[in-house]
């Protein structure tokens, strides 16, 4: 599992980068977030959750069974909006009610 | 290198679950300073960095603090102690309320009680634990976060800790930190053993691939009391994405099931270590592969599952998003992960008082660098903390000074620098890394052997690593973060000298899977009801076997 950051739609605020709890998001030269360490990410989704703008979705690795689907994350309020992105162009969402205790 | 000097009361190493509760303890008990130094960002560090789904220790209605020990130490074989896991016990409760009071939402039932999961969980919306925890420490006057300060080492003179050494891991500032005490929180030990998925996934892992064992690395060159490094910890997990099965098992009732669809945990007993154990023993007689039966679930269960898994493993509800099938219409293969050591699912690290004081005068540990108390999880975590940072208070009256010497500093620099000026190095230290997971896989009960191994392979084990560390001391770092990657490595094949070391003392196999030695293949209570502890003597790992601290009793150091 790791991480895909849109150059176009990164700012460059750098939380991504202050988030990461493997230190793996550096921003280049002309600020723009990119995963320095690919092979490291943890799939923790820390960096997905503060992205203001969604630049930054996550994957499964074809190792583990990866098809193609990136994953980000919006928060409304107290939902946390999950949307999913297949490669055939289908989108599906999972809204969590962050006030909301699991069931299981 | 430039370097940074600073002098505190309490030096925390760690900002995760153990580290942040100590520091928030401390700060409700007295007005000492306190730096908490956490090689990452406190928000997201640790083990909670996606959340947790459940909290795992906690004392329900009808149950007593005593029946939570009773079950570590059925799970444990026996080879826990009992005075740690009750003064741990008797605070999870309480520190549950304090999350509450943070902010986290635990599910309650129409009395106001917390609902519970069977009988020692509590159901949560904890995807926000992580944050809530560190906003808590960041708010506190007297707490001083250093984030991305990787701390190398502790410094002790005549068994007594002066403090640390750090190395910002982008700033590349040296920093020498005295302080009166030391809190050790820095978590356990993953990346020794080769993982699932050694490619590209190979931080897909059950635990934090950026808990390197750096506390009981320091520990363990320090000549503090080490104890159970032989009581590995093997999750069992959803396949592939290492997600949790609790939630399956717990949350819908999935039995385990083989490729015949015959139920087989029954046949192995449930503990956790039976639980790989026997599904080990079904792939290898061919009735692979293994799953978690939730074919037939509900279709609310079905959206449960999948909302409760992107609050802590993400990865698992994606698979089933992209296999287009839910849990009802699929069961969850399983595997067993590659063996970890860590202190909170089992009873590995340093040897501790009920104060958790280690063996050298003002280091205390707490969470998953501490032995002796499994089944720790969370709420365990928290309590640790709480009562290493009483102890801290308490300790801190005696006014008792420590220094670092400049001879200190000068070494700990040189070595660093060394490392940051060598302009050439044959090997990397990812290549170093994956030839010591590759050595622990094959010699020290890896997945490549089922977990089990034999005092032959162990003795080759032991050689290849000690040859790895000889050959670590010539890498090269270009940068302040390739250097932490060496210092990692090195931590980790410390872990790993005392890991075959322990695995080699216990002539038995009291727990299948996690210690599962071919040359004793039975348990011997006879002999081996006794804790396995280590200590490091001239550079040779000595062992202790001790007797065990029977109920009602409490273990003091005095020897």
């Amino acid at each position: 599992m790791s991480i895909a950051i849109d150059r176009d739609k990164c700012i460059g605020c750098g939380k991504c980068h202050d988030v990461c709890p493997g230190t793996l998001i550096r921003l280049d030269d002309a600020r723009r977030a990119y995963i320095r360490y690919p092979r490291d990410c943890w799939g923790c989704t820390s960096c997905i959750k503060e992205c203001p703008v969604y630049a930054i979705r996550f994957y499964l690795g074809a190792d583990i069974g990866g098809m193609g689907s990136l994953v980000h994350t919006e928060r409304e309020g107290d939902i946390l909006r999950w949307i999913i992105d297949s490669p055939d162009g289908s989108v599906s969402e999972i809204r969590i009610d962050q006030k909301e205790s699991n069931k299981y | 290198m430039d370097i940074k000097r600073i002098k505190t009361d309490v030096l925390i190493i760690g900002g995760g679950t153990a580290g942040c509760y100590a520091a928030m303890t401390i700060a409700e008990r007295s007005d000492k300073k306190v730096v908490i130094c956490e090689k990452a960002h406190i928000k997201r560090s640790g083990c909670l960095a996606a959340g947790v789904n459940a909290l795992n220790a906690y004392i329900v209605e009808g149950r007593t603090p005593q029946d939570y020990v009773d079950y570590c130490r059925n799970d444990a074989a026996g080879i826990v102690r009992e005075d740690l896991l009750l003064t741990m016990s008797e605070r999870l409760n309480a520190v549950t309320e304090r999350l509450e009071q943070l902010g986290l939402v635990i599910l309650k039932d129409e009395n106001g009680k917390y609902a519970a999961r069977g009988n020692r969980n509590i159901k949560i919306n904890g995807e926000n634990i992580k944050p809530l925890l560190a906003s808590a420490v960041q708010a506190l006057p007297d707490v001083t976060v250093l984030n991305r300060v990787n701390i190398t080492d502790i410094d002790v003179t005549d068994n007594r800790v002066n403090g640390a050494f750090g190395i910002g891991i982008e700033s590349g500032i040296f920093y020498v930190i005295e302080a009166a005490a030391v809190i050790i929180a820095t978590g356990g030990a993953a990346g020794l053993y080769k993982p699932n998925n050694p490619g590209f996934s190979r931080h897909k892992m059950w635990y934090p691939p950026f808990n390197t064992g750096a506390g009981y690395a320091m520990g363990i060159r320090h000549g503090a009391e080490m104890t159970t490094f032989e009581m590995r910890f093997i999750a069992l997990r959803c396949k592939d994405t290492i997600a949790p099965t609790g939630t399956l098992a717990q949350g819908v009732g999935a039995k385990q099931v083989n490729s015949l669809g015959e139920v087989y945990e029954t046949k192995y007993g449930l503990t956790t270590s039976e639980r790989v154990y026997g599904t080990v023993n079904e792939n290898q007689e061919g009735r692979g592969p293994c799953y978690l039966r939730t074919e037939g679930i509900t279709p609310e269960q079905d959206e449960s599952l999948l909302k409760a898994y992107l609050n802590m493993a993400p990865s698992q509800t994606l698979k089933w998003i992209e296999s287009g099938l839910a849990p009802s219409g699929q069961n969850v293969e399983i595997e067993g992960t590659e063996p970890y050591i860590v202190g909170g699912h089992t009873a590995s690290g340093f040897w501790v008082d009920t104060k958790r004081s280690t063996t050298i005068r003002g280091l205390y540990a707490a969470g998953d660098v501490a032995g002796g108390a499994p089944q720790k999880y969370v709420t365990g975590a928290l309590a640790e903390g709480e009562l290493a940072a009483v102890s801290v208070v308490e300790f801190l009256e005696s006014n008792d000074t420590s220094e670092i010497s400049e001879g200190s500093v000068q070494a700990q620099l040189e070595e660093a620098e060394r490392f940051l000026g060598e302009d050439h190095s044959l090997y990397s230290t990812e290549q170093l890394e994956e030839a010591m997971q590759t050595v622990m896989d094959s010699y020290a009960g890896g997945i490549k052997t089922n977990y089990r191994f034999n005092e032959k392979q162990l003795d080759i084990a032991d050689r290849k690593i000690r040859q790895l560390y000889a050959l670590s001391d010539s890498l090269h770092a270009d940068d302040p973060q390739e250097l932490m990657y060496i210092y990692e490595l090195r931590e980790r094949l410390v872990v790993c000298r005392s890991v075959i070391a322990h695995l080699k003392a216990r002539h038995e196999t009291r727990w299948h899977s996690f210690a599962e030695n071919l040359d004793y293949p039975e348990r011997d209570d006879k002999n081996w009801y006794k804790y396995v502890n280590s200590r490091l003597e001239n550079g040779e790992i000595k062992i202790i076997l001790r007797d065990i601290t029977e109920r009602g009793t409490v273990y003091e150091h005095s020897d």
